[in-house]
This record gives structure tokens, sequence and C-alpha cells, in this order.
């Protein structure tokens, strides 16, 4: 599955994200910037978690649940569209 | 010196942390930096240019002490602070209980007591009016919507509805009554203070007393408009000796240490001064009493650091505040600095 | 092999004005992962969660610390420690190792006192529902009877009567102290003479020795000069006994009701902020007493039945995350394993909350829930945390007072508790509770019974 961002979402280093077709400002934390920014690159879910696996001292069931997780917040807040 | 300085909330419900300011950096007898210590990413006092020199994000009131001092604490090791000025009444209890451990930083401040915010509570001001002769409007206080039932024994229509810290409505009926009721027990929680409503126009003195009884300075004032939050938003310096008298009076009684700004209605009929409220902080328009010659926050300093300072004896009358807005402009970089970052 | 990163859960937060107060990119409180030098994870491994934790130390320093107050301003002062606050016997004895004697609301607390080797004098027995048989047993063994009602007396004096013994008596006493709500609901009112006409049928009696007074003016009271107000009036009424019968009673009681540092819902400020210290509740209640003209020789004993204040901030409970949820509002709801039947006090309390080990640096607003299937089970409508993974622990602070008194069983079986001794060691308290424990009170009839 892969997830569009759109291209008004601007998001800088200190997690500080701007949505410039709304107005509206969000925090994320260094791991949830880091998935939207591979989103942002074009890779799928499936890569995404493999990459955070390599990366992070997580298991997979774990980042599985955290990840649909974060999506569904991202959709409420119409920040992602599933392609 | 450095000056901490809270309240830059400089809205239509302005907080007086913008005014205390600049009434600070027209200090004479000390030199001040200014340091700003913010609740919210969008007090404009932050984006004021040549205001404080750098902003600081601290813990709402309501997250606990314990968050306030850690907080003050790392702000002190990078700013090393000589002085806090609270300037809103619901941090001021906190204040008062740290007011020891920031003096062992080396911070000083000057506050009122626990015992002094108490008497100005506005649950409690009724006693303290009535104790020392002076006039203040009947109330009562509620804690359960079945209260409310028994108005009609105390009152008659319009009365005022009064939350515990901050808001008021004006009920011209039971039913407005209720409806001012649930917003306040929503915001403030209880109690909730029904008081008689005296028809008459408000008059307002910022003062500041040593904390043995004397007043240092006070400046009475007229609003001269009032927004529709009941705001002053242009205001007059008058001459008025029964004021001053009555503030002479009211820092006398209760040896207040600290600034104050007392609301007075003085009544159509009787024309009499009734005491509305005891505010325990400046208000948001202290610069105009700076500029008519009595810069109080810069007294209140040195009156902190003990030094001999000679009571303010006159003010220059006619002196006019006209409150206006002016946007600021900026770059989102210096709201993401603010809201990622905590201090900018 | 390679180093990974530590991993925390991804988090966005949408900024609102007015909320956007987390300071940055700091955590709120640091997190409580130790109780009294035990590790809050090696407490949970060897006694389960939930888990209650009470502190030997912390009830002994609270004690000591109020004797010490009250001391200093006032020469002769008696505590009695307060069953109903928490009765755990393991708590009480360390109350009365302190010195405390016992005050008791009902036969059970009162056996609970003698089982514990309170002798009858050292024990007040309070509370408008003694029975017959209680009182019999009471008046026997000497203790103090806080007499709440006319009926109460009547019955006093017929047992008396009927054994041939006497009694030590007092009077609970309520008057108005400028509070609301007013407590007219225990005892005879000072202000329309009923209290005075107690004292006049008391006083007639030849098997009841008035030996003090008694009131209790509120609880969780914010205003210290309410006591000021009562100590005043029950020691012009302990001046008036002397006057009039020349009778010089033992002792007041103040009762108890000081608030302790747990946030009422509905208050906006923290209650450390608001609450008045305990040095102001001993000025307010000692000046309350030399207000009234006495020599020194006359002083009667000061006695107070503090429990919150003493007990509150000496209790934990221990509770781990069950599952993260999200409401459909996208709000984030934490289900944990310690529900409203065993912190009865979440009902009017925001307890302070923190997590038990170090985590992320990012918070979140959130709803916590306990494991009950009932809607009512909300500890927390509110509050801001950092992110939880399944089987982290919270520690929720001040749950000394109440909790394990007024806890329910229900749906489930309540936990373990346990206390921290002064030497840093672990002791169970009281054990969870079996369904064996639980059912043997229990009856099939026989036509249900399975053959």
């Amino acid at each position: 599955m892969k997830y569009h961002i759109p291209e008004s979402l601007a998001i800088s280093d200190s997690g500080f994200l701007f949505f410039a077709r709304t107005g509206e400002t969000f925090t994320l934390n260094q791991i949830g910037k880091e998935i939207i920014r591979l989103m942002q690159e074009g890779l799928s879910l499936d890569s995404i978690s493999t990459k955070l696996i390599e990366t992070y001292d997580v298991d997979e069931i774990t980042l599985q649940k955290d990840l649909h997780d974060f999506i569904t917040q991202l959709q409420l807040h119409k920040l992602v569209e599933e392609q | 010196m450095k000056i901490g300085v809270t309240g830059l909330n400089a809205t239509d419900n302005p907080g007086p942390g913008v005014p205390v300011i600049r009434s600070l950096q027209e200090a004479t007898h000390i030199k001040t930096e200014l340091i700003g210590l913010i609740y919210d990413s969008l007090e404009p006092g932050i984006y004021m240019d040549n205001l404080a020199q750098k902003n600081y994000l601290i813990p709402y009131p309501s997250s606990g002490l314990e968050n306030m001092f850690e907080r003050i604490k790392y702000i002190h090791d990078k700013e090393h602070l000589d002085f806090i000025i609270p300037n809103l009444d619901s941090e001021l209890f906190g204040f008062v209980k740290l007011k020891n451990r920031l003096n062992e930083l080396g911070i000083k401040t000057f506050l009122p007591t626990f015992e002094q915010l108490m008497i100005r509570g506005k649950d409690k001001l009724f006693d303290f009016c009535t104790q020392h002769d002076i006039k203040v409007p009947k109330n009562i206080l509620i804690t359960s919507q079945n209260d409310l039932y028994s108005i009609p024994k105390h009152f008659t229509y319009p009365v005022v509805v009064k939350g515990i810290f901050y808001e008021a409505y004006i009920a011209n009926n039971f039913e407005e009554v209720i409806t001012g009721f649930n917003k306040l027990r929503v915001k403030w929680g209880f109690p909730i203070i029904i008081q008689e409503y005296i028809a008459g126009s408000e008059y307002n003195v910022v003062a500041l007393g040593d904390g043995k009884g004397n007043t240092i300075g006070a400046v009475p004032m007229k609003k001269l408009y009032i927004t529709d939050k009941g705001k002053g938003w242009a205001g007059v310096t008058i001459n008025d000796s029964t004021l001053l008298e009555l503030t002479h009076k009211i820092m006398q009684k209760t040896e207040w240490q600290s600034g104050l700004e007392l609301e007075f209605m003085k009544s159509n009929e009787t024309n009499e001064y009734y005491l509305l409220e005891i505010n325990p902080r400046f208000p948001a328009w202290v610069h105009l009493a700076t500029a008519a010659g009595q810069n109080l926050p810069e007294a209140l300093i040195r009156l902190a650091l003990s030094e001999n300072i000679d009571p303010f004896t006159s003010y220059k009358i006619g002196t006019i505040f006209i409150r206006g807005s002016w946007d600021f402009i900026t770059d989102m970089s210096v709201f993401e600095k603010i809201t990622t970052m905590g201090e900018i | 092999m390679d180093l990974k990163k530590k991993y925390e859960r991804p988090v966005i937060t949408k900024n609102y004005s007015g909320l956007m107060n987390k300071m940055g990119s700091a955590t709120l409180t640091p997190p409580k992962t130790e109780i009294c030098s035990v590790p809050v994870k090696r407490l949970v491994e060897q006694y389960g969660s939930p888990l209650f934790v009470m502190s030997e130390a912390g009830i002994r320093q609270n004690q000591k610390n109020f004797l010490r107050i009250f001391k200093t301003r006032y020469p002769k002062v008696q505590f009695a420690w307060s069953y109903k606050t928490n009765y755990l016997s393991a708590v009480c004895s360390v109350f009365h190792s302190e010195g405390s004697w016992a005050e008791v609301v009902s036969e059970f607390e009162y056996d609970r006192a003698r089982k514990l080797g309170i002798k009858g004098n050292q024990i007040i027995f309070n509370g408008p529902d003694k029975n017959r048989q209680s009182l019999k047993k009471a008046i026997s063994e000497n203790s103090k009877i806080h007499i709440d009602h006319f009926d109460e007396l009547f019955d006093i004096i017929d047992i008396t009567n009927e054994l041939d013994i006497s009694a030590d008596v007092a009077i609970r006493v309520n008057m108005d102290t400028g509070v609301y709500p007013k407590w007219d609901r225990f005892g005879f009112n000072f202000e329309n003479g009923e209290a005075w006409n107690a004292i006049k049928r008391i006083v007639a009696q030849k098997n009841l020795n008035l030996v003090g007074l008694h009131t209790h003016i509120g609880t969780y009271m914010m205003t210290a000069d309410a006591y000021r107000i009562a100590a005043k009036k029950l020691a012009s009424l302990f001046m008036d006994i002397k006057k009039e019968y020349d009778i010089q009673l033992e002792y007041i009681d103040l009762g108890g009701g000081f608030a302790s540092h747990n946030t009422l819902i509905g208050q906006y400020l923290p209650a450390e902020e608001l609450v008045p210290s305990i040095e102001q509740y001993a000025d307010a209640i000692t000046s309350g007493i030399y207000d009234v003209q006495m020599r020194p020789d006359e002083m009667p004993m000061l006695i107070l039945e503090t429990g919150r204040a003493l007990v509150d901030n000496t209790g934990y409970l221990i509770s781990s995350v069950i599952a993260n949820k999200r409401l459909s509002d996208g709000r984030r709801a934490i289900i944990i394993d310690a529900g409203v039947n065993i912190l009865f006090t979440g009902f009017w309390y925001k307890h302070k909350i923190s997590v038990a080990q170090d985590s992320g640096y990012h918070t979140e607003e959130a709803t916590i829930y306990g494991p009950l299937c009932m809607n009512i089970d909300c500890i927390r409508e509110s509050i801001i945390l950092p992110t939880l993974n399944r089987g982290d622990q919270l520690v929720i602070e001040y749950a000394g007072a109440y909790d394990v008194t007024q806890w329910m069983q229900f749906i489930t079986l309540r936990p373990n508790i346990v206390m921290i001794m002064s030497d840093g060691s672990v002791e169970l308290i009281r054990k969870a509770e079996s369904l064996d424990y639980i059912m043997q009170q229990e009856l099939i009839p026989e036509k249900f019974q399975k053959k």
C-alpha cells in the first residue's frame, strides 16, 4: 500500500509540519517525521516498515500496530491520500 | 538586572506583561534586561520588536508547582534571572508557594502573602469590606445549581454572576443566571459568586504597597471606552481625593505587598464608591501610570531590593491611554521555533 | 552487531492555540521509576498489577511532623487514627506505634482496634450508628463514646443503669464556622442550644462522666480560618461547663478534615497551590483555643482525628497499560488494569499520575479508562502523557486515603497491597482476593446444586 503526501505539506528538521493548503500546523516526533519524509520520497508502506525495522529497536508486530495508528491519525487530519 | 515577566498575552483580554515590560524599559534607577515567560506560542508579546530579549514557554499553572519550578530552574540556568514578576491571577498562588525556593536560586519576587490573596479572593472580599467599613456590593457564594434558587431571597434582578478567577455576566432573570452559571462552572469551577448589581460608572486605581501598610504610588483612572468584554480600551488619569483616600485605607488594612488594581463602581444613586474587586497584580493599563509619572513596576523592584524610596505624591492628571490593534507580520519559522523548541 | 536506535511510537499532534503548551520538546513530569527506592518493575514482577503500595517511612514522617507542628503550639496534643481513612492492620499498627489512639465509627472498626491490642480507653467511638451491643462493649471497656444524637444518649443512660457501670462520654457538636455545606447532620447544634441541652442531661446522670467535647466541621477544608472559629466555640463551651458545673473536661477534639494535596475534579489550580499548610491549620486551631481565657493548668488536651492529610501521600497504586486505543474523534485512550472499583477516589480527585519508565519526549493528550466493562470506569478525562506501550506501568499517587476502605469487589478480584518498610524491605499486608475467598460467603440453594 502506498500513501500520497500532498505537495503543499512542508516538514522541517524540528518535526514542525506546516500544511500550506489549510494553514494548519502540527508537531511530530522524530520517527513520525521520518515516516512522512519516506512517504514524500514515494516509498510504499511495506518498504517504510522494512526500513524502520532496520534502523530501530522494534519488533514487527509493535511497529505494524503503531504505523497503522499513525496513518489513521494522518488520515483524520487529512494529511495523506491513499493511492 | 534580568527580569522574567509573565502575561505577554496582549490580546483583546490583555495580560499586563507587555506594559510592565515597557515600564521597566523606561526605568531610570535600574538597568533592566527583560525575559518573557509565556504560556502560548501565539502570545502577541513574543512578536513585538524590542520587547523581551528572549521568550520561554512555561507550563500552565494547572500542571502543578513542580513542573513550573523545574522549568524556571532550566530558564535560570541559561539566563541567570534576578527577578520574576508574575502578572496573572491564576499563577499567583503558585508563585507565592514557590517564593522561598526561587529566592534560594537567587531569584527575587515581591508578592502578596497567601493570606492577602485569600482576602481579595472574590469570595472573601465582602467580609473584608464590611469589617473595615468599605462599601461593597452584597454577594453570596454558589456551590451547586440548587443554591441558585435562593437568589430571590437576597437580591432583585439584575444580578452579576462571577467566576472565582475571571469573567462576569450580568443576568436580568433566572434563565440568564443559569446560562452564566453554566459557562463559569465549566471554565472556573466553584464557587461562583452572585453579586448585587450597582448601576453607576466604573473607576480604577493602580497602586503599589510596601507590605507595611504604606502606599508607594497610586494613580486613579476613568475608563473612556469599554469593549463588549468590559475591558477599558481608553482611559484618563483623574483627580479624585476620595478614591485615593480609599486606596490608602485598603493598602493600610491589607498591608498589601506588591502591585494591585482596585475596581470601584460609583453608584448613580448614592454617588458613593463601591469596591468591586482587588486584582492582586498590576493591570494591563499600568503603563499609563508610568507615563503620568509613577513608574510602579520599577518601584516594585526597588522595594524588593530594600531600597529606600519615597512614595510618589503626584501624577500628571489628564494623561490618556488609547489601546489600538496593530498587526505584526512574521514568517512561519518564528512560530515554528517557539512551538517546537519552547524558546526564542 | 549494529546498535539500533531506541524506538518510540510515531506521533503527530495538531497545534491548537491555547493548548500549544508542551514547553517544546520537554517532558512534563519525570518518570517515577521507584517508590521509596524500590523499583516499580520489581514490585510488579513480585506482586502483580495492579498493586497498592503503602510507605511505612512516609506514614511515620507525616505523623511525627504533624505532632511536632501541633506540640510546638499547644502543650497537650493527642492524635487518634481515623480508621475509616485506612484500616489496614499494618497501617493502623504504624500509627499506633507512633502513639496514636484509635478513632472508630462502627462496631466493625471498634473490634479491629481491639484486635490490634488497643485499650478501650484509647479508643474514641464516633458515628451515628452505635448499636446496643457495641455500646455495651465499649462502655464496659472504658472507651470514650462521642454521642451523636439524643436517641443514643438515652441508650447509654439505659445501659449504664442496667449494668450499673459508668461511661466516659463526650458530645459531638456541630456549628456554623462560615463554611458551606454546614455539617449539621452530625451531633448537637451549638448555636440553637441543643448542645447545651445535651450537656445538661449528661451532667444530671450519675453514671455518665462527661470527659470531652468533639466537633468535626467538614472534609477537605480549604480554609484554615474555619478551624479557628470551631476551636474557639468549643473552648468557650468547655469554659462554660467549668463555670456552670465546676467540671474540668479532659479534652476537646477538633476532628479532622484537613485537605491533602490531591486536586479535586472541577478545581482549576492544583491543590498544592491552594490548600493551607498544616502550620496554618495548627495556627488556626490553637489561636482559637487561646482566644478563650483559661489558666495553663485548666487547658484541656487537644485531640485530632486527622486521616486523609496523614496518609494520602503515603499510598500509591501501580497499574499497567492493557491497550492503546483511538476514540472516534481521534483522541487517544489508554486502558489500564486499575478501575474506579479500586481507585474509588478517582470519582472526585484528579490524582497525580506518572509513568513508571523512561519514555519518549513526545507527549499527547489522552483519556485513561479502567478495565471494567462499564462506561463510568474512567480514571481521568484528560491528561498529558508520553507515549506508552502495552505492559508499561503508571503510578497513581495520593492513593493512601479511603481507596482501600471504600473500594469495591466488582467484576474482578481486589489486588495485593504491600508496604515498603522503613528498612527498604517489602511486606505483603493484604493478599489479593481469590475466587474461593469471595464465594465462601455464598450459599447455593440445594435444588440448584449440581449432583
